[in-house]
């Protein structure tokens, strides 16, 4: 500790450059954590996905609706102990930039397939006996101010119009990994209001089967019941189709690893660069420390441990920044990130690589500064 | 620190050579100094004559080509660089003519440096930093940074530095070189006290007859070799 204040000084020998330097790594670990956070909001959702559930939608896309009649057929295949059903709304609330997911659901359904979604009791009553009743994630309610009993109108993109929904309920996730960004409303709702041609079509079933280890086995026989009608079925696990959404969008892992990294080790080559002028514009204080006894050992440490000192004091700012931007934002980029929140290890994370950072950046001008030649370097600069 | 007889250092056949593209310039030629424990020798000659590389190799900063140097009860040539600079903490006071003051540092926290190096606790060296201050007459300069001192008021922070853990051996290179009449005779007449009050050995190289007259002996080098 008595060396820290040898350490800082030399740091704010130049506060302007320690200032842009500080300043780039954070901005660099800022940048990091945000890549990283899209990966682990991706993982979020695939971690809040149940074993037990499996998906079934039309075997061509999404896009394709399968019919209400399939319910019956579905629950009757061995190993099926629930079923709902639900559509995709697809509507935002006042301006298009306002977009948050909302599912039109069976409602008496809906609770006791996805018990992750905690309601209290009374609200959930409320919302099964209300038509137009809505619930909401904590969320949401939080983002927009909503209330118990608000009504919210909601611009449909796939079903045109203005939807009104009265807020009956807000839930909470069971785990931090459930989305509370998601308002869901009842199917029936929706599906009366359509016209003639347009009813009694479901977008995704979901089933929750009695063991994982059935999963394949009920895939493959729902699938084979609807081999041959109009609307041939594709049926995985909840996991399976989360990812597959998620792959839809390319090999996002890869490209944003490759983004940070880049961005990280740019930053790191210009830390380099400055610790490196930083020790040998110093050449003659350090040849006068090792005059004064100061051991190769210990100037190897000093200039290593500011670039170290730098490093972190760059990446805390950078994470820190990071996780307070996203804590207090409620960014969703749209609605595509529901649970858009830095991690405690993707913190961790960064600050290990801001601590890595500084040692790689340090060790080339603390090596040099170490094995400076003290009669030498006063001789070259006297 | 010094040997029986009371030689501090003590050099023998000492040969210092340069190479300069690959052309050998030789510094010191078969240098033979003993110098005994609270003396006060001034090194004088001309510029190349090797003063400073000698002094040097008495410091522990720079090895001979060849020959022993012992000081203070080491044979230098036998440490290992790590066990070197422990040497030097402990028994050199180095002074510089360009002083050589940290400039982010105030001239306590300069003074505080090879204190830095021992196990004393903080309330330690602030009780030695200031008395070394205090007997260079700085001690209302603590707080001030070597850009806010003139040239001599810096300087005798740099003597305070060399002596604040109380080494066996201070060594002067030019300590009055850069300094006007005024200043240099007042860090001359420090010098001089740090000898006669603290019996502290002091080794200055200088280019001025007037400060050599301060010493009690005066070695001459010219070409490498030593003269008294």
């Amino acid at each position: 500790m008595k060396y820290l204040r040898l350490i800082v000084a030399n740091l704010l020998r130049s506060k302007r450059r320690t200032f842009l330097t500080v300043f780039s790594i954070a901005i660099a670990l800022f940048l990091f954590c945000t890549l990283r956070t899209v990966i682990t909001s991706f993982e979020a959702s695939l971690r809040a996905s149940k074993a037990t559930r499996l998906v079934v939608r039309h075997a061509a896309s999404l896009v394709f609706p399968l019919p209400l009649a399939y319910r019956e057929r579905l629950a009757q295949v061995p190993g099926v102990t629930g079923i709902s059903y639900g559509n995709w709304f697809g509507g935002y609330y006042q301006d298009p930039k306002n977009q948050f997911a909302q599912f039109a659901m069976d409602v008496p359904t809906l609770l006791d397939l996805f018990p992750e979604v905690v309601l209290p009791t009374a609200q959930a009553e409320a919302f099964r006996s209300e038509r137009t009743a809505c619930i909401i994630g904590g969320a949401l309610a939080r983002k927009y101010g909503w209330k118990l009993g608000d009504q919210v109108p909601i611009i449909g993109t796939i079903f045109p119009g203005e939807w009104r929904f009265v807020v009956r309920g807000i839930y909470t996730g069971q785990t931090k990994d459930v989305d509370e960004n998601t308002l869901f409303f009842h199917w029936d709702y929706l599906n009366e209001s359509l016209p003639e041609g347009r009813r009694n079509f479901v977008g995704i079933y979901w089933l929750r089967i009695a063991s994982p280890d059935l999963a394949a086995s009920v895939s493959g026989r729902v699938d084979a019941i609807f081999e041959n009608s109009p609307q041939p079925t594709k049926t995985e696990t909840e996991k399976a189709f989360q990812a597959g959404f998620i792959s839809m969008i390319g090999n996002v892992q890869l490209l944003l690893t490759i983004i940070g990294s880049a961005i990280v080790f740019a930053i790191m080559l210009v830390t380099i660069n400055t610790m490196m002028m930083a020790a040998r514009e110093r050449t003659r204080e350090i040849a006068v420390l090792k005059t004064l006894g100061f051991s190769d050992g210990l100037i190897l440490r000093l200039v290593g441990g500011e670039a170290l000192f730098l490093s972190l004091l760059g990446g805390a700012l950078g994470c820190g920044l990071a996780a307070l931007v996203f804590r207090e934002s409620d960014f969703t980029a749209g609605g595509f990130f529901p649970n858009f929140r830095v991690l405690p290890e993707t913190v961790l994370l960064g600050l290990l690589l801001a601590a890595i950072m500084g040692f790689l950046s340090g060790v080339a001008p603390a090596v040099q500064a170490a094995r400076l030649e003290i009669a030498s370097a006063l001789r070259k600069v006297a | 620190m010094a040997s029986e007889n009371g030689t501090l250092i003590h050099l023998r056949d000492v040969h210092k050579v340069y190479y300069r593209d690959r052309i050998e310039v030789p510094v010191l030629q078969g240098i033979n100094l003993d110098v005994h424990e609270g003396e006060f020798l001034a090194l004088m000659g001309p510029s190349g004559s090797g003063k400073s590389t000698l002094l040097n190799l008495i410091a522990g900063i720079d090895a001979p080509t060849k020959g022993e140097v012992r000081v203070a009860g080491e044979s230098l040539g036998t440490l290992k660089p790590s066990r070197l600079a422990a040497w030097r903490a402990r028994h050199i006071g180095f002074i510089f003519q360009l002083y050589n003051l940290i400039p982010v540092l105030t001239a306590y926290q300069n003074v505080e440096l090879p204190l830095l190096l021992t196990r004393l606790s903080s309330r330690e060296r602030k009780k030695r930093v200031l008395f070394a201050l205090g007997l260079v007459g700085l001690e209302g300069r603590a707080k001030h940074f070597p850009r806010q001192l003139s040239g001599g008021e810096e300087q005798r922070v740099a003597i305070a530095r060399a002596i604040v853990a109380d080494p066996t051996l201070l060594v002067a290179d030019e300590p009055t070189g850069d300094l006007d009449a005024k200043n240099a005779a007042e860090i001359l007449t420090l010098l001089k006290r740090l000898n006669e009050e603290l019996k502290k050995t002091v080794l200055m190289v200088t280019h001025d007859p007037h400060a050599a007259e301060r010493a009690h002996l005066i070695y001459h080098l010219d070409k490498g070799v030593l003269q008294s």
